[in-house]
């Protein structure tokens, strides 16, 4: 198949012949090599079962969870692979937000936001822990809607708010990377518009790689988008080149919804 | 087939239409002026309205999809060239309307044969109708190539353009009383050059929409 892939130029992430498979036959994922730009939005788009969601996995290491998985090839955050630093480490450089809203509903919106210090057995000071709770709640654009109700639980949120604290949970510990998976297929289009004007303020300061079924909305916010088919990556380029002129037919067919 | 496609099956058929609707506008003005026939500039300017009323029908239809459908790539070039194909084919139409209103406007305009066939009057009619034809050969069976002839085509009619002005000139100059005449035949040539650069835009909108490329503003030839 004719695959049209863009060169970053110094990626945060590079990944290299990435493979995934969940059986031994059957690759999720099928030597994937693409750089993902800093300070970017980088959209992965392609039908249910191409292996968007487990490349996203693939590069905070979530998808290890599932037994029998293997691995080859290496993804590399700047110059260090993935696979050699602790699942620790990384998942504390590159965070994952999920498709439901899932702050942990025993706990309150404070420490929701500084759960992964708390989980990580890392000690702050009160004033820290303020700290990190109030930049990432504003980092979210929530601080003001929750600042006076930071003891009470997340549920009582709605959907679009549950979302944002969540991203930031993810945010408090300065990642570079967040990861989200349909981070607003559950979400209304107001609470939608939100999260998504807030990626785009976002990738000032992070690296932001999202895996989307809502195509507008890769076009609206995405600086780059790929396309996954069967576990390969048949197109990586810039949004505005995918939804103008792809340059593969594959990619035309899904993009305009003949296909997939 | 999806909703999508229906709709844009359709406009490309209106398209069809209006510009086969243009061609016999443009071929009757055309020999309406070289055999100084009124009853069939009346005609022209009969259905001139159908022209516009077909730029209003696809000037919707367009809007139409572009906010239920939001459509990219493909679909959203053919979209925007055919927005633009639209307003050229509703132009060209008024210069066909233009020239037609030579004969009607001026009952008593008395058009001289031998500066018509000196000044290659019916060669330029024939070039514009068959870059009309070409274009939308191209655009039927979306082949870009068929349109790059719309280029030299463009280019032998402003020659011809250039050349008859010379010629009216000198023909005024000989004959001042007949310079009012001369003058509604040298409109006619001013509307048949436009018609080429309106035929030329249509070429450029069709290798865009097909091939995404763009041409505007390059050398073509």
């Amino acid at each position: 198949m004719n695959q049209n892939i863009i060169q970053i130029n110094q990626p945060i992430l590079s990944i290299q012949n990435l493979s995934v498979a969940y059986d031994k036959d059957k690759l999720a994922v099928k030597d994937v090599t693409a750089g993902i730009k800093k300070n970017a939005i980088t959209a992965i788009m392609g039908p249910s079962g191409c292996g968007k969601t487990t490349l996203l996995r693939a590069i905070n290491r979530m998808h290890e969870l599932y037994p029998n998985i293997t691995t080859t090839g290496q993804i590399k955050l700047y110059d260090e692979n993935i696979y050699d630093m602790s699942t620790i480490k990384l998942r504390r450089k590159v965070g994952m937000v999920f498709q439901r809203p899932n702050p942990f509903p025993t706990l309150s919106i404070y420490d929701n936001v500084i759960a992964g210090y708390k989980l990580n057995g890392i000690r702050l000071k009160r004033s820290e822990r303020d700290e990190v709770v109030e930049t990432s709640l504003r980092n979210v654009a929530l601080w003001e809607e929750v600042k006076n109700s930071l003891h009470k639980k997340g549920n009582f949120l709605s959907g679009g708010q549950q979302q944002r604290l969540c991203i930031a949970r993810a945010l408090a510990f300065k990642p570079e990377v967040i990861l989200l998976d349909e981070p607003t297929s559950a979400l209304d289009p107001i609470a939608t518009a939100k999260i998504e004007d807030l990626l785009i303020d976002l990738k000032e300061s992070y690296t932001i790689v999202l895996v989307t079924h809502n195509m507008s909305q890769a076009a609206r916010i995405s600086d780059n988008a790929m396309y996954m088919y069967l576990g390969e990556l048949i197109e990586y380029d810039e949004t505005t080149r995918i939804f103008t002129n792809p340059q593969n037919v594959s990619t035309q067919n899904y993009i305009t919804g003949r296909f997939g | 087939m999806r909703h999508l496609e229906q709709e844009l099956v359709a406009l490309r058929q209106d398209v069809i239409d209006m510009w086969k609707l243009v061609i016999s506008q443009v071929s009757n003005s055309g020999e309406a002026i070289l055999s100084f026939n009124k009853e069939m500039a009346q005609k022209v300017a009969m259905r001139e309205k159908k022209v516009d009323a077909y730029e209003l029908k696809i000037d919707s239809e367009c809007e139409n999809i572009i906010a239920l459908y939001q459509p990219v790539a493909v679909d959203l070039r053919f979209l925007l060239a055919v927005l633009k194909i639209n307003s050229n084919l509703e132009r060209i139409g008024d210069f066909a309307y233009g020239i037609s209103r030579v004969l009607i406007s001026n009952p008593t305009v008395i058009l001289d044969a031998e500066l018509i066939m000196d000044t290659n009057l019916r060669v330029m009619v024939e070039h514009v109708n068959k870059m009309l034809l070409q274009g939308l050969d191209a655009f039927e069976n979306e082949q870009p190539d068929l349109a790059s002839a719309i280029f030299s085509e463009d280019f032998q009619v402003d020659e011809i353009n250039k050349n008859a002005t010379q010629l009216f000139a000198d023909y005024i100059q000989k004959s001042p009383d007949r310079a009012f005449d001369c003058l509604q035949l040298f409109s006619t040539f001013r509307r048949l050059e436009r018609i080429g650069d309106h035929c030329s835009n249509i070429a450029e909108e069709i290798f865009f929409y097909i091939d995404a490329k763009v041409l505007k503003h390059s050398e073509k030839l």
